[in-house]
């Protein structure tokens, strides 16, 4: 057994403690959200460590290059301050790889030292490191609070506070659209399903066409996609934002809203039929726009899946772990199924996430196992008192699927065994079909694997 | 195809991007091999200096890692019945979750392993203002109810040794608390030194100072040996565990593919050290030799020449007619396959080039793989390594001892008042020097390079950018950030830390899969599918029209 020392005996409550965690830090996130603007260098201001294992990680979901700078602090910074490393990376920065924009994130080693990378910048600006017309934004993200999802929320928020703008009266007739810490492929998706609306949107930050980027024979190191300064000054005077996902895209909705008086509108992540309804619902009802035929026919494609294969979800138990915006939309879809989500971990904390399960669960029908935040061995713990049908959840999670004889659906971040997701959306109707075809494809090639000889089925 | 550079034009080609005061630094960074004519004072040959296990400079891409990940992810990571915790924020423990690919194979189903675990304190704000001890030491406590490890160390993370938290005070208090279990910390900050280099030293000493000499494990076997610096990547340690077996030569411990917290308690049980990975484990192999008596050589096990040379230096040390003609049987019988591989797939891959960044060892060995293949690696460096890695350990008393490196502990070994025991005596020495087989000798990677080749320390993303312009490699062997840059550019990465979840490397078997592995990557077809036909041709010289 891989994970031979977890039982299904009394789960000892642990206060200390994590095993197998359900979440990361709060840095990689904010890398991975300054990648979504154009030609931005991201920027790990801590020691070199930090930044190597976050440029990894996101290139083996990604399967891309991921480039970001770092401070490289060493004890002589940790001890007498990061200033003069900041100072110095963005001299060499600007001269050697010319990014329009540097964005900055703190980590748990700067951010306990007390480095205001903020005023660093401005006596960077004072000495001249800084290039005129190139724009240096700055964020903080403690490793020790939160997890990855809050920093990448941190990291959209300050491109809200640093670079939005408000230039007039009025606002114009474009809405702005907060995507999350979601995929490229989704990133793509709701700009082709706001394309399909005929609304003008400002999509930030927008990662796709720069972990998705084509294989052309020349590297790029900034490359075509991402959100623009302009845009991003822009959102300002957009007449609205729709903030995808509370826990990784409210706080910049809400900054945007103080900050230059655009209305926010908080959405779940347009996961499933109901949560891409609302999506779709909201956004015509802020833009005034009319659905187009197009869009009901792929909302009735799914549908019909949904129905036509209604047996074979009907009932089946699954355990779930993941993102908190991922996972209410992910549970909501699982319900609209007739599935029974039983046990479900996030590691990201917050005393507002439980709460958003609440309506779904209410449909399961039977008590169903929360933790926020939890561990991936407090849900195998689960699993192993309640067996399920389905796990859906990262690629951490096939341990526990291979242990437990289960199969495993990859959503959400990281995936870094299975290739796909930097492609094909799971937001959306069509995300939603997808999924819809993994979960199938899963619960039936079991069916077809285990099945006793005589009741093998030629169609299903 | 790229103009053909002369090694000096294309050394400034890789600077002229930079600020002065970058330029200068990586002026005496990247070298150009030279082998002088005179020799050392022990009669190695002489090269160039290279500035190494220098700062990585703020703001460059470097390649390289910390501490933390030096300690941890390196030396002490594939041990799997220690249960590692990591005291410190989330994301350092989960990002040395598994990735490394440290093979293991335990040896019954009741058999610990913690490897497919990841244990954090998780630290919060309320202990980074208010202190972690506390944590750590409930962690401890539930780590034990619920895994009973025999042995449980602790890894510091940057914030740890900022707050003041002493994890080496919780390791003693603790252990008072858990007599069966072993507890101790490493001090391994990502803050320290300049690369992952430090935290191998870091572990190197704690391991030496608190668990090695405990036990009194003595494997069965005549010629028994510890294997240093060999992690099991990619099963590289199955394939040498199935050679030393068939050699009669027992592996009493491997530090640390495939290891075992009871092997590291008896590795004194041995007459012999073999070091694979110089950078990351020589300081246990000296320290060894002080305290036990037990000499070490360098060997080199990727390749099969190089495996074959190795088994020859292993024989040779015991001179053991016997051993020497098993070893000499192995060999004759590993060969033909290595010869019917290679005829397979060298004749593809002969006079084609490569450049190798990875390591503070695997630069070096790797250069083997690809001589085998026809292939000259005409650059190379590493990401963390000392100059000692490059030039030789003839230059280590002229290595000037930087701030950096005067913060990690050189800690004092003296002789083992019981158990040291001299294994080889001067005499001997010398005549196995006679032999070729230098004790406590490594002449470095650069001696060994071709004159004219470019060696480069801590490459960058840059000099990666303007190397694959300039010099056109058929292969880069570095790691998983620069997989797909590199390839973007339409030029294969092979990755060489994690093998690309492929191996093993070492050893015979491991020969015969790299070979099939170059030959794979760089004649993929799919490198020759760039242009769409009408990229290739895009001018019209007609078009279909229809007509009504």
């Amino acid at each position: 057994m891989l994970l031979r020392h977890t039982t299904a005996e009394s789960i000892v409550e642990r206060e200390a403690l994590t095993i197998n965690p359900a979440k990361t830090c709060q840095p990689i996130g904010a890398m991975y959200a300054a990648l979504g603007i154009h030609k931005c260098l991201p920027h790990s201001h801590g020691s070199q460590g930090c930044c190597s294992y976050h440029r990894s990680m996101l290139t083996r979901h990604f399967k891309e290059p991921v480039m970001a700078a770092t401070s490289a602090f060493t004890e002589g910074a940790s001890v007498f301050g990061g200033q003069a490393n900041l100072v110095e990376a963005l001299g060499n920065i600007f001269t050697i790889y010319n990014p329009d924009v540097v964005a900055i994130h703190t980590t748990c080693l700067s951010e306990t030292i007390g480095d205001d990378c903020g005023q660093i910048a401005s006596k960077a600006q004072e000495s001249g490191k800084i290039p005129a017309g190139k724009v240096v934004i700055n964020t903080s993200t403690p490793s020790y609070v939160g997890s990855h999802i809050t920093g990448f929320s941190n990291m959209v928020k300050s491109m809200v506070t640093s670079l939005s703008e408000s230039t007039k009266p009025g606002k114009d007739n474009v809405v702005n659209i907060i995507p999350g810490f979601v995929d490229p492929s989704d990133m793509e998706e709701i700009k082709r399903l706001a394309g399909e609306l005929g609304v003008k949107t400002i999509l930030f930050p927008d990662t796709s066409n720069v972990v998705n980027t084509p294989m052309t024979g020349k590297f790029h190191m900034y490359p075509a996609g991402g959100t623009t300064i302009e845009d991003l000054k822009a959102t300002g005077d957009s007449k609205a934002t729709l903030a995808l996902g509370p826990s990784a895209s409210g706080a910049a909705a809400k900054a945007l809203d103080t900050k230059c008086k655009v209305p926010c509108f908080d959405l779940e992540l347009p996961i499933g039929l109901q949560a891409t309804d609302r999506f779709i619902d909201t956004l015509r009802r802020v833009a005034g726009v009319t659905v187009p035929e197009s869009l009901n026919r792929e909302r009735g494609q799914l549908l019909d899946m949904m129905t036509d294969m209604h047996q074979y979800t009907y009932g089946r138990k699954v355990a779930i772990a993941g993102d908190p915006d991922h996972l209410v939309s992910l549970v909501e879809f699982l319900v609209s199924l007739d599935m029974k989500p039983i046990h479900i971990v996030t590691g990201t904390p917050g005393k507002k996430i439980a709460p958003r399960f609440q309506a779904s669960l209410d449909k399961v029908g039977r008590p169903v196992n929360l933790k926020v935040p939890g561990d991936l061995f407090h849900l195998h713990q689960w699993i192993k008192q309640e067996p399920v049908d389905l796990i859906l959840g990262n690629t951490h999670c096939k341990y526990i699927a291979r242990d437990e004889k289960t199969p495993l659906v990859r959503v959400g971040f990281p995936i870094i065994d299975r290739v796909g997701h930097q492609y094909m959306p799971t937001l959306g109707y069509k995300g939603a079909i997808r999924l819809l075809e993994k979960i199938l494809g899963a619960i039936m090639d079991r069916q077809d694997a285990e099945a006793p000889e005589e009741s093998f089925e030629l169609v299903m | 195809m790229p103009s053909k550079l002369t090694p000096e034009e294309l050394k400034q080609e890789l600077l002229k991007a930079y600020p002065a005061k970058v330029a200068r630094k990586r002026e005496k960074q990247i070298i150009i091999n030279k082998h002088k004519d005179e020799t050392s004072a022990n009669g190695l040959p002489t090269t160039t200096e290279v500035l190494a296990n220098a700062r990585t400079i703020p703001g460059i891409l470097s390649m390289r890692g910390c501490a933390y990940a030096g300690c941890k992810g390196v030396v002490l990571g594939p041990t799997r019945d220690i249960l590692h915790i990591v005291h410190g924020p989330i994301g350092c423990s989960y990002y040395a979750w598994l990735t490394r690919r440290n093979q293991t194979r335990p040896v019954s189903d009741e058999d610990p392993n913690f490897m497919t675990y990841c244990f954090s304190t998780d630290m919060q704000e309320e202990d980074i203002i208010y202190g972690g001890e506390k944590k750590l030491k409930k962690a401890i406590d539930e780590a034990i109810a619920i895994f009973k490890p025999k042995a449980l160390d602790i890894f510091s993370t940057c914030p740890v040794g900022l707050i003041g938290d002493d994890v080496h005070a919780v390791a003693r208090e603790m252990e008072a608390k858990y007599p069966d279990v072993n507890i101790f910390g490493f001090s391994c900050e990502g803050y320290k030194g300049v690369s992952q280099s430090a935290g191998h030293h870091i572990a190197n000493n704690k391991v030496f100072t608190d668990v090695l000499g405990l036990g009194d494990l003595k494997k069965p076997g005549k010629y028994r040996v510890n294997l240093l610096g060999e992690y099991n990547i990619g099963g590289d340690a199955f394939e040498l565990e199935r050679v030393f077996e068939k050699c009669g030569i027992t592996l009493q411990a491997t530090f640390s593919g495939n290891s075992t917290y009871e092997e590291f308690t008896s590795a004194h049980n041995v007459d012999l050290n073999l070091v694979m990975c110089h950078r990351s484990i020589n300081y246990m192999a000296d320290m060894m030799e002080t305290k036990y008596g037990i000499p070490w050589f360098k060997v080199n096990f990727i390749g099969a020449e190089a495996s074959a040379k190795s088994l020859r230096k292993i024989a040779q040390y015991y001179g053991d007619q016997e051993l020497i003609d098993r070893v000499e049987a192995v060999i004759a019988e590993e060969m033909p396959a290595i010869e019917a591989a290679k005829a397979i797939h060298r004749p593809s891959l002969e006079g084609k080039t490569a450049v190798l960044f990875v390591g503070g060892s695997r630069a070096h060995h790797y250069q083997e793989l690809f001589h085998e293949l026809g292939m000259e690696t005409i650059s190379a460096g590493y990401e963390f390594a000392h100059r000692d890695d490059y030039e030789g350990r003839h230059v280590i008393p002229s290595i000037k001892v930087d701030a950096d490196s005067r913060n990690i502990e050189e800690i004092e070994v003296h002789p083992d008042a019981e158990l040291y025991k001299e294994r080889v005596t001067p005499e001997r020495k010398a005549e196995l020097l006679a032999m070729g087989i230098e004790m406590n000798g490594y002449e470095g990677m650069m001696p060994e390079m071709k004159e004219g080749a470019l060696i480069i320390d801590d490459l960058n993303h840059h000099e990666a950018e303007v190397l694959i312009e300039k010099v056109k490699p058929a292969i880069f062997g570095a790691g998983v950030k620069e997989k797909y840059v590199i390839q973007k550019s339409g030029v294969p990465l092979k990755q060489l830390h994690s093998y690309d979840y492929s191996g093993p490397y070492a050893g015979f078997k491991g020969a015969i899969n790299f070979y099939a592995e170059i030959d794979r990557l760089v004649n993929a077809s799919c490198w020759g599918l760039v242009k769409a036909p009408w990229q290739s041709s895009p001018e019209l010289s007609a078009s279909y029209a229809y007509v009504g």
